[in-house]
């Protein structure tokens, strides 16, 4: 992993925001997760540097920030695909056909859910329900929302992502 | 059928416009409680509509506000809109659909419980949601309808919205204020820590669900009397195996054989099998139990539950031990690893339904599941373990059939039994 420079891990508006953050709590640990979140909107992924940059502007030890960090699963402490597709595999989207769903995107991107493609185009990753059974079988891709899906839509709206 | 009431104004596509929200009678209960009703009199108009939290646990909301202490200093009100109960989608219909209807709910929540400073804890996969509740809430400030000084009144209220990222448990009431405090998502013990009195920062915490909050409006603009007589409206979330999956408005103690219909019946014309009544934690029902009022009390007999009144249809083709050990792997993912019997009783069940249904299943499997069970039931810290045994017992009781056709068919019988004895202290520990 490269190391760069203190300071020079995050962008000053994060910064700032992180710092705004602050003043929406009684308590500055409330604004861990939503940093964290922050500094993964600009990163793409939390490394070490940055939950060390969240626990100075925040006041915190940076083993508190990495043992929230742990807990969360959307919350990437390893890094991640330029896209990520969240597939829901919970009861609904199972027999809605989620499965069918799942091998062809697996297949079309040839990794299994819980990978990287080496291109580091997408990560796929199989998701508890996202709460949108009346779209089952769903998907997440970044922030959107697809679904119902077959599995031919779901394969064309992966490889379609640059 | 009568008009629908939460669900009334919520494929309106301007509907999360602060002006189409006004124009259909949106905020004039917060502008009728705030000119005419006193904070108790408020939570007396929700008692006497005898409303229910509509997230999971069915407590007696106005008899959750009463439990907040009144002198207390400083008090919080917290929103769970971290809907993640496998099968549950009506808290985000309602906060892409109508953001406002929400947002006037908080206000009366606070404006009852005297309470200036709330928190909307919604889950990481809510964008869309969370960017339509973040325009309702800015929109709000600026009509006055938030901030200092509410319509002129000494009434003030700051609402933020906090992201969850990516944890079920943090939906459990005591692991949604760890959460909020910057921490792992651990559920707290109870008593002390029961929110209404040591909740956020350990000030007393009024936490309610989204749908809940939704109703308060509709019940102070038009009086208990009007809402008891809408049903009141229950907001059924169908998924499965029927031709349009949709959230149901229908009266509270409607049947699946209703909701079934108006979700467009079974898929294929087939008939049911199964259906789980409140989300993958309740006792999934056989089809016998299709006219049943889908109602706290009916349910409770039954040994099951409305819990968020989540309603997963299962057709005659179904796999129950799928379904089932899919539901299991589900709890195993999302245990917080806090308490042993949730911890590794997650992971023995999974493990045993898996070989179960990958041809590897032994006999004695079916009372090594049956013990788990019963050593998951009332020993676990927080309601999430607790879930598992309602799915084994249904399965044990209602499909074994399966679960024995599985194991017959087993490819490779195996010799040595194995025994858990979970029930009694281990020799010398």
């Amino acid at each position: 992993m490269r190391l760069r420079e203190e300071g020079a891990l995050l962008s000053e508006g994060a910064k700032r925001e992180i710092e705004a953050l602050r003043a929406r709590y009684p308590v500055a640990q409330s604004a861990v997760l939503p940093a964290l979140l922050r500094v993964q909107e600009e990163l793409g992924w939390v490394p070490p540097e940055a939950m060390a940059e969240v626990g100075r502007l925040l006041d915190l030890p940076v083993e508190v920030v990495a043992e929230v960090a742990s807990f969360y699963s959307l919350i990437f402490t390893e890094p991640v695909g330029r896209h990520v597709v969240q597939l829901c595999t919970n009861v609904s989207c199972l027999l809605s056909g989620a499965e069918a769903v799942r091998e062809r995107v697996e297949r079309e991107l040839g990794v299994r859910a819980g990978q990287t493609t080496p291109d580091r185009r997408v990560t796929l990753l199989a998701v508890e329900c996202l709460a949108a059974c009346d779209q089952a079988p769903c998907m997440l891709v970044n922030e959107r929302r697809y679904g119902p899906l077959t599995p031919e839509a779901a394969a064309r709206l992966v490889k379609e992502l640059d | 059928m009568p008009q629908p009431v939460l669900l009334r104004h919520v494929r309106e596509p301007d509907q999360a416009d602060l002006h189409a929200y006004e124009r259909r009678g949106g905020y004039a209960a917060l502008r009728r409680a705030l000119r005419e009703l006193s904070p108790e009199q408020v939570t007396d108009l929700v008692d006497r509509a005898q409303l229910r939290g509509r997230g999971g646990a069915g407590f007696p909301t106005a008899r959750k506000w009463r439990f907040v202490p009144k002198d207390a200093p400083v008090k919080y009100l917290v929103v769970n809109a971290d809907e993640g109960e496998p099968g549950t989608f009506k808290d985000r219909t309602l906060l892409e659909g109508d953001p406002h209807l929400l947002v006037e709910g908080i206000a009366l929540a606070a404006y009852a419980n005297d309470v200036r400073t709330a928190y909307v804890y919604m889950r990481r996969e809510f964008y869309q949601a969370r960017r339509q509740l973040e325009r309702a809430i800015a929109q709000a400030y600026e009509r006055g309808y938030l901030g200092q000084g509410i319509l002129g009144t000494e009434f003030s209220l700051d609402v933020y919205v906090h992201p969850g990222a990516g944890s079920y448990i943090a939906g459990e009431e005591t692991a949604l204020l760890e959460s909020l405090e910057g921490k792992r998502a651990m559920p707290r013990l109870k008593p002390p820590y029961f929110p209404a009195v040591m909740g956020l920062y350990s000030k007393p915490t009024v936490l309610n669900n989204v749908e809940t909050l939704c109703c308060v409006p509709w019940i102070v603009r038009e009086g208990p009397e009007w809402w008891l007589e809408q049903g009141p409206p229950q907001l059924y979330s169908v998924s499965g195996h029927v031709n349009s999956p949709q959230v149901v408005e229908a009266p509270l103690g409607t049947t699946a054989r209703e909701l079934i219909e108006r979700a467009g019946g079974i898929r294929g014309g087939r008939q049911v099998k199964a259906f789980y009544p409140g989300g993958t934690s309740s006792r999934p029902l056989s089809a016998r139990h299709l006219d049943v009022p889908l109602r706290h009390e009916e349910l409770a007999k039954l040994g099951s539950m409305l819990g968020s009144a989540a309603v997963i249809v299962m057709d005659e083709t179904t796999d129950m031990v799928k379904v089932i050990a899919r539901v299991c792997e589900f709890y195993r993912e999302e245990s917080c690893g806090k308490c042993t019997p949730c911890r590794e009783g997650t992971v023995w069940v999974t493990q045993i339904l898996d070989r179960i249904l990958h041809g590897r299943g032994r006999p004695e499997d079916l009372d090594l599941l049956e013990s788990l069970a019963r050593n998951m039931t009332g020993t676990c810290f927080c309601p999430l373990g607790e879930s598992v045994p309602p799915s084994l017992r249904a399965g044990l009781e209602d499909f074994r059939d399966e679960f024995e056709a599985y194991i017959r068919a087993a490819r490779e019988p195996v010799q040595m039994p194995v025994r858990l004895h979970l029930g009694a202290p281990a020799p010398g520990g």
